[in-house]
């Protein structure tokens, strides 16, 4: 087009990380636009009113990790940002028990008390470390990650800093650390409790968005990245944003439109425009082309590097560094309407339970057995799951009387045997109703509708490559100088003027924005 | 809902104003009548019946129980007689006070601790190799505390203790109108008192008994206001309130060893070894930097900061609970804790935690005074502590 569409930056992607990005070149003075491929914002922090009078979280449901500063620094109260505590996780029993863990201390503590004394007290001691050690490391979250191999001067001050950091904690803390980095989430809580429905629902926190069970090494330190949280000051809270998820989106999206970016829904990017070894804009699949002096990527790095550039802009080693970065999707997402709440068997009735989460994390055994299953390409028939009921804690989700509830469920590999189809999709949903039945028998009668998204999905609907909702697996390998690949930690690429933003690069997972903001700052260092 | 506790059929329709306060996750009365006084008064004049059932106890028996208390606690319980009540705290391995509480011989292989914290996990985790086992008692165990200077009279006339040779700090097995208990010559007052200990299900007839008895005694039920009114006047310090126990305190300086919270007397260095002896040796040779004193505010300077708002002096009427810099020549040396009018000594006291150059006896020190949302400074003095210790305590 002409000259006067030539913008500062164009932003691939209108995910929560896009739109941040878009903001924050646009608050410095830049002409910003992102090109959104659906017809709303949000990416996969998105409301949609998938049936009638039901609004759904589509994907991303819950609210922790998002930067204070950013909240800050976009003004995102002002923008209509409200988060909701998410106060309790009940974890249902199939022998007609519960286990409940709740905002307060002291029913907490007698809850626990019930299933092990012992447990009771270890939980306070269990919390206090992993406050020291989030507290320790969640500084990460907002810096970017150093090249540990170079020796610029400001790698070598980043590593030195990051170094500091962990030599300066306590004995006690930097080998839990140690542990952490290197055992199983099993194994490390394990050496904390013997209540199994406390370690397998704290053990979820460690394979969510991963293709790992919970026995398997490494995914101890993804536990500390969910302690990392933080609403209003307090650690480790989790929220549910008014509105639903897609309303973190559009308050975002409301800032950068304030601060003069531009965003453009039903703009599917179709390449990266390469002129002279530099990114120079992109085309659409309208065959419009938009050009800025900056291209920045929202989307996955497996989705950037090997379909919208072209493979002869880029390194060869790169490539296959892109190719080999992990990516496997492994959840779906079960959204259903209900006509009523559902009744747990272990606590009839509607009480505040039902405004929690609800995890089907029975044991151990029963989460291992899970990911059993999608190791050899099946979903898993009695799938671990993370339910919600948006509507017990935001009314305006669906009609009055009514709910919907929103199913996190792990494992479903995106390699499925036989493929993704119809069929399976269905057998999927069956598989997860069945499972949650069990528990609240009601529930099979209470569904009015029913939307299942699997791993294909996510990829077909939302981009995901693989399904994988945070852009690439959360484990060490691919963390911090590493994600998605050294030494292209730092929001920049092999492509001149080609940068990420998106949750494939750090610190990634979840909705925290840091990713949007922190590939901002660096665009602007390079101004 | 926070869980009553065993005597709640009785002292819910007594609290006038259903000003329960949270302890230990039960409810506990504030205060039962609409203003505290006369429960404050009845513990120094007549008898105040107090639920202390949230209280953390712990039966401890077997052959090792001796080894095991004298490994965990500072005090040397192999000089605990059978039948004698210790108090003392208990530390980390770098001597810092986790919590403190009493502990009962209840015969030569049995104690109850009690704590004000759960410690269930920590006294397990040191009974590794010893013969013995621990039974948390919480919940099947209840407790009254009855303070005052006719609490013997009021025992006497309902059991068959021998009460006129229960020493201070010992304890007897009794019956109370046939309810069998335990009776210490033990409280949280600094008065003549005694605290009472009862199956749970015996909890409420105790009750009964224990009104009905001490009614021509002038016995009272007292919430927990009038209780930290007492505490504060007997020196007595308050977890969570005075410290933070060593294993909740998020950074090293909010921890205190037991010299810092003037409980040195309680350890006993010359034990062959206990959690935290080598932490506390070495603290007792270099001497501690902290201490634990009582202030009294100087009435003068207290006046004549008030005047210059045209007020008389406005006394805290029930114990205050936040930390209030103390200074000394301008700088900061210390921080008070807890504090308030005392009414049988008409003085303005308060617990401070003072740095120990400035911890001596008559040392002038400031207190941090808030008059009219202005910060000013009260003169006030450094005493020794118990600042209320009556003879009828002991005798």
């Amino acid at each position: 087009m002409g000259q006067n569409t030539r913008y500062d930056a164009v932003i691939i992607g209108g995910g929560h990380n896009g739109l941040i990005t878009a903001a924050y070149l646009a608050r410095a003075g830049k002409r910003a636009v992102v090109l959104e491929r659906r017809h709303l914002v949000g990416g996969s922090a998105v409301t949609e009113e998938i049936f009638p009078g039901f609004k759904f979280s589509a994907l991303s449901y819950v609210v922790s990790l998002l930067r204070p500063d950013v909240i800050r620094d976009l003004q995102l109260a002002r923008h209509g940002l409200e988060l909701l505590p998410l106060e309790s996780t009940i974890t249902p029993l199939p022998n007609g028990d519960y286990l409940m863990r709740g905002a307060d201390h002291d029913e907490t503590r007698r809850e626990l008390y019930r299933h092990s004394p012992k447990d009771a007290e270890a939980y306070d001691d269990f919390g206090k470390l992993m406050y020291h050690l989030a507290f320790a490391m969640k500084h990460i979250l907002d810096v970017v990650p150093p090249n540990p191999t170079s020796m610029r001067p400001r790698d070598l001050m980043g590593l030195l800093r990051f170094g500091r950091h962990f030599l300066d904690l306590p004995p006690e803390q930097f080998y839990a650390l140690c542990k952490l980095m290197t055992m199983s989430a099993a194994d490390f809580l394990d050496e904390w409790f013997e209540t199994e429905p406390l370690k397998a629902t704290m053990s979820a926190s460690g394979i969510i968005g991963t293709f790992l069970g919970v026995r398997s090494p490494g995914t101890a330190y993804v536990l500390l990245h969910h302690y990392m949280g933080e609403i209003d000051g307090v650690f480790r809270a989790w929220g549910f944003a008014k509105g639903g998820t897609g309303a973190v989106s559009e308050a975002i999206a409301s800032a950068a439109r304030e601060l003069g970016a531009e965003i453009r829904t039903e703009a599917s990017v179709e390449q990266v425009i390469v002129k002279n070894g530099k990114a120079v804009g992109v085309a659409l699949e309208s065959g419009e082309e938009i050009h800025g002096r900056v291209v920045v990527t929202g989307v996955d790095p497996k989705l950037t590097f090997l379909k919208l550039v072209e493979p002869q802009h880029l390194p060869s080693d790169f490539l296959d560094a892109i190719r080999r970065f992990k990516i496997r999707g492994s959840s779906g997402k079960v959204n259903l309407a209900l006509g009523e709440l559902p009744n747990l068997t272990c606590l009839p009735g509607k009480g505040p339970h039902l405004r929690g989460a609800i995890s089907i994390s029975p044991s151990l055994d029963y989460m291992e057995r899970a990911y059993d299953d999608a190791k050899y390409g099946n979903f898993s028939r009695h799938p671990y799951m993370d339910i919600i009921i948006p509507s017990m804690i935001d009314p305006g989700m669906a009609p009055p009387g009514k709910h919907v509830m929103s199913i996190f469920c792990q494992w479903a590999p995106f390699e499925l045997n036989g493929g993704w189809n119809d069929e399976q999709r269905e057998a999927f949903g069956d598989a997860v109703v069945n499972t949650i039945s069990e528990f609240a028998p009601n529930l099979k009668n209470a569904i009015i509708h029913r939307h299942v998204v699997t791993p294909w999905d996510m990829q077909e609907t939302y981009g995901l490559t693989q399904g994988n909702i945070f852009h690439g697996e959360l484990s060490l390998h691919q963390l911090f100088f590493m994600r998605p690949t050294h030494p292209w930690a730092n929001y920049r690429t092999p492509l001149k003027n080609l940068y990420q933003c998106g949750s494939g690069t750090h610190p990634g997972g979840g909705i925290t924005g840091a990713s949007g903001r922190l590939a901002a700052l660096e665009i602007l260092k390079d101004w | 809902m926070l869980r009553g506790t065993p005597f709640h059929e009785r002292t819910a329709p007594l609290c006038e104003g259903q000003n329960w306060r949270r302890w230990a996750g039960y409810l506990s009365a504030s205060s039962y009548e609409l203003v505290n006084d006369r429960e404050y008064f009845a513990i120094r004049g007549a008898s105040a019946l107090i639920d202390v059932s949230p209280l953390y106890k712990y039966l401890i028996r077997g052959t090792d129980a001796e080894r095991f208390l004298n490994r965990v606690l500072t005090r040397d319980v192999a000089k605990c007689d059978v039948h004698q009540v210790m108090y003392g705290p208990w530390c980390d391995e770098t001597g810092k006070v986790i919590d403190d509480g009493t502990l009962q011989r209840l015969g030569e292989d049995s104690f109850r601790l009690t704590a004000a914290e759960p410690n269930l996990r920590w006294l397990a985790d040191n009974a590794g190799g010893l013969r013995v086992t621990i039974e948390d008692d919480t919940d099947s165990t209840a407790a009254l505390a009855l303070q005052g200077p006719t609490s013997r009279e009021i025992l006497k006339s309902l059991s068959d203790a021998d009460l006129d040779n229960l020493k201070y700090f010992r304890l007897a097995f009794a019956r109370i109108r046939d309810i069998p208990v335990t009776i210490t010559r033990t409280g949280y007052t600094g008065d003549l008192g005694y605290e009472i200990w009862v199956e749970a299900r015996q909890a409420v007839p105790l009750w009964d008994a224990l009104i009905d008895g001490g009614e021509p005694y002038g016995i009272t039920p007292a919430g927990i206001l009038a209780l930290d009114m007492a505490r504060v006047e007997a020196g007595l310090i308050l977890i969570g309130v005075d410290y933070v126990p060593a294993n909740r305190a998020l950074i090293e300086s909010r921890k205190s060893s037991p010299f810092e919270l003037g409980l040195g007397w309680t350890v006993k260095l010359e034990k062959d070894h206990f959690v935290g002896r080598q932490a506390l040796l070495d603290e007792w040779r270099g001497g501690p930097t902290w201490g634990f004193k009582g202030l009294e505010i100087d009435w003068n300077s207290l006046q004549k900061v008030y005047s210059e708002f045209g007020l008389p002096p406005e006394l805290p009427q029930m114990t205050w609970r936040t930390s209030v810099p103390v200074y000394s020549g301008g700088k900061q040396v210390g921080y008070a804790t807890s504090g308030c009018w005392s009414p049988t000594l008409k003085k303005y006291i308060a617990l401070a935690h003072l740095q120990s150059n400035s911890a001596e006896r008559g040392t002038r020190v400031e207190m941090e005074v808030t008059v009219e949302h202005q910060r000013k400074k009260a003169a006030a003095r450094v005493v020794e502590l118990p600042f209320f210790d009556p003879e009828r305590k002991r005798s």
